[in-house]
């Protein structure tokens, strides 16, 4: 399924602190986490997520550090600090408020048909 | 095992393509390039082969472009190149972090000592410690540089041997006072100095040409780097002076006697290992002022050919013309040199090699009016040390500009390459180092030291 770019930047931030709240992670765990969590259904572009783990770091909500894989190369993981848990309880805050919002919406207008017939 | 093999090299060759982006850096291929590994063996795990899982996981990186847009957003500072001359992570370099730092100020403290005790050693005899300064700088910089290389003591003793012989010529030959054969011997020798140092930058590999000129770039970017620590430290001195000053103390001997004699040969080793250590993190500004002064070097040419032409009587120029002339011609043969070491050797012929062309056009026409100068005063008043010094060095210079005007012509017209002419320059600068050491060396005594 494709995404709105802007909507995938919205979502990326609680996203990511969200899966490192259940632990520490290096960048491609965080995208395998992401996958599953979204039944494959949301894919971002691999190369983007880095940028992002670095304005995180630099925001000081998470912090990184280099390790190494199992097969011996350098692997830098990420853990979520404190000022990140306060970050993401916000943001979950008001996605909460966002998703209800949207749930009202959804509930009054049933969905619109994919394609519009009748246009000539 | 084959499979991994051309696996690996796929990689590496990723890694150049992304390295390449001045906005990722070092650690943040590694980071990708974990990535890409783990995704590569998830896809693998699913039955693709390397080449279509490689190519997957490429594809899923993203398009490099508007990745490294996203890096710029968050790295804008890294298009400023930095310039980490402590390497952070040390894990990359086998030398522990401060050694290199110890060194280089252990040789810049060094070097002022020198300087201190040559000093305090000649007394008031300044011509003495004149014809030695560079005897007491230059050996550190060479000390650095071979350090840095991992010199073999073939190179080491290729190093010692001149400064050895240059130090007991220039301290033994018994020099008239205030003759021209010392002057010549002064000016000569730290030419003769900088091609040792040449050796001791390129270790070993004396015959490459590569390498050679990378000590030409070497020397451009170490000129620059000096300039720039001069201008700082004049700064910080100037307003430490001041200071003093208000408060009533006279900073002069302070600054003559003890400050500069340990800043200005300090600071040639310290500039020394800024060109060693910024490897690629700025751009060589050297070529970039050639750019800039070849045009404005042509009208300064023509300028001088007309006024020369126009004051009537050539045989009127005097020494100190001669001696400007041929100061200009060096800055064009530098200029020369540099442009070529920074050209891409594949770009096709551009408006800048026809700008260097007609450069080199004006000043061999400047050495050739000076060349019938020097001869017309020769046949008059007969030979000297200095005419006969000023002369080598013009047919030095008019080899060297001819050879490069006639293969830079044939290249721009398509019959040679960009890399004869580039070789031409690398392969004739020994022969500066050769004639310095021959004033050096013999003039005094076939002019009885006069």
């Amino acid at each position: 399924m494709h995404f709105d770019k802007d909507l995938v930047a919205a979502s990326a931030t609680p996203l990511v602190l969200g899966i490192l709240a259940d632990g520490d992670l290096y960048g491609y765990a965080i995208l395998k986490r992401v996958g599953e969590l979204s039944g494959g259904r949301m894919q971002w572009t691999d190369g983007m997520l880095y940028p992002l783990l670095h304005r995180l770091e630099r925001l000081g909500h998470v912090s990184s550090s280099w390790g190494t894989s199992e097969t011996g190369r350098r692997r830098k993981h990420y853990a979520i600090s404190p000022t990140g848990r306060a970050a993401l309880a916000e943001r979950q805050a008001q996605w909460s408020v966002v998703a209800d919002a949207l749930r009202q919406v959804w509930e009054a207008a049933p969905r619109p048909a994919t394609v519009v017939e009748g246009w000539a | 095992m084959a499979h991994d093999d051309e696996l690996e090299a796929q990689v590496d060759r990723w890694r150049g393509y992304v390295h390449s982006r001045q906005v990722i850096s070092t650690a943040d291929v590694d980071e990708l390039e974990d990535h890409l590994r783990g995704q590569v063996a998830d896809l693998r795990a699913t039955g693709l082969d390397d080449d279509e899982a490689f190519l997957v996981a490429i594809k899923r990186l993203g398009n490099l472009d508007a990745v490294s847009r996203e890096y710029a957003r968050e790295h804008s500072d890294r298009l400023w190149k930095q310039l980490a001359l402590v390497p952070d992570d040390a894990a990359d370099s086998k030398v522990p972090r401060w050694r290199e730092l110890a060194v280089v100020l252990g040789l810049a403290f060094g070097a002022g000592v020198a300087v201190r005790a040559g000093i305090s050693w000649f007394g008031d005899d300044e011509v003495g410690l004149v014809r030695n300064v560079g005897l007491l700088v230059l050996p550190f910089l060479a000390a650095y540089l071979g350090w840095k290389r991992k010199a073999g003591p073939r190179t080491v003793a290729a190093v010692v041997v001149p400064f050895v012989v240059l130090a007991v010529v220039l301290n033994v030959y018994p020099f008239h006072p205030e003759g021209s054969t010392e002057l010549l011997a002064i000016l000569h020798a730290p030419v003769v100095m900088w091609l040792v140092v040449g050796l001791a930058y390129v270790a070993g590999s004396w015959r490459s040409d590569g390498r050679r000129m990378d000590f030409v770039r070497f020397t451009g970017e170490l000129a620059i780097y000096y300039t720039l620590l001069a201008l700082g430290g004049g700064v910080l001195l100037g307003l430490t002076a001041g200071m003093l000053q208000i408060v009533g103390l006279d900073p002069g001997p302070g600054i003559a006697g003890w400050v500069m004699p340990f800043a200005v040969p300090g600071a040639l080793v310290v500039a020394a290992w800024l060109v060693e250590a910024k490897q690629d993190v700025v751009e060589n500004i050297a070529p970039v002022l050639t750019r800039i002064f070849t045009p404005l070097t042509i009208a300064m040419l023509l300028a001088v050919l007309v006024v020369l032409i126009a004051s009537g009587g050539i045989v009127e120029v005097d020494r100190d013309l001669l001696i400007v002339m041929d100061a200009i011609l060096v800055l064009v043969l530098a200029l020369l040199v540099y442009s070529i070491s920074a050209r891409d050797p594949f770009a096709p012929p551009g408006l800048a090699d026809w700008l260097q062309l007609v450069m080199v056009g004006a000043a061999l026409a400047v050495d050739a009016v000076m060349l019938t100068a020097m001869l017309t005063r020769i046949a008059q008043f007969g030979t000297s040390p200095n005419k006969i010094a000023a002369l080598g060095l013009n047919l030095l210079l008019l080899v060297h500009l001819g050879a490069s005007a006639w293969r830079s012509a044939r290249f721009l017209r398509g019959r040679g390459t960009f890399a004869q002419l580039e070789r031409w320059q690398t392969r004739y600068l020994p022969v500066y180092g050769a004639w310095a050491a021959v004033v050096v060396l013999v003039f005094p005594p076939l002019f009885d030291f006069v």
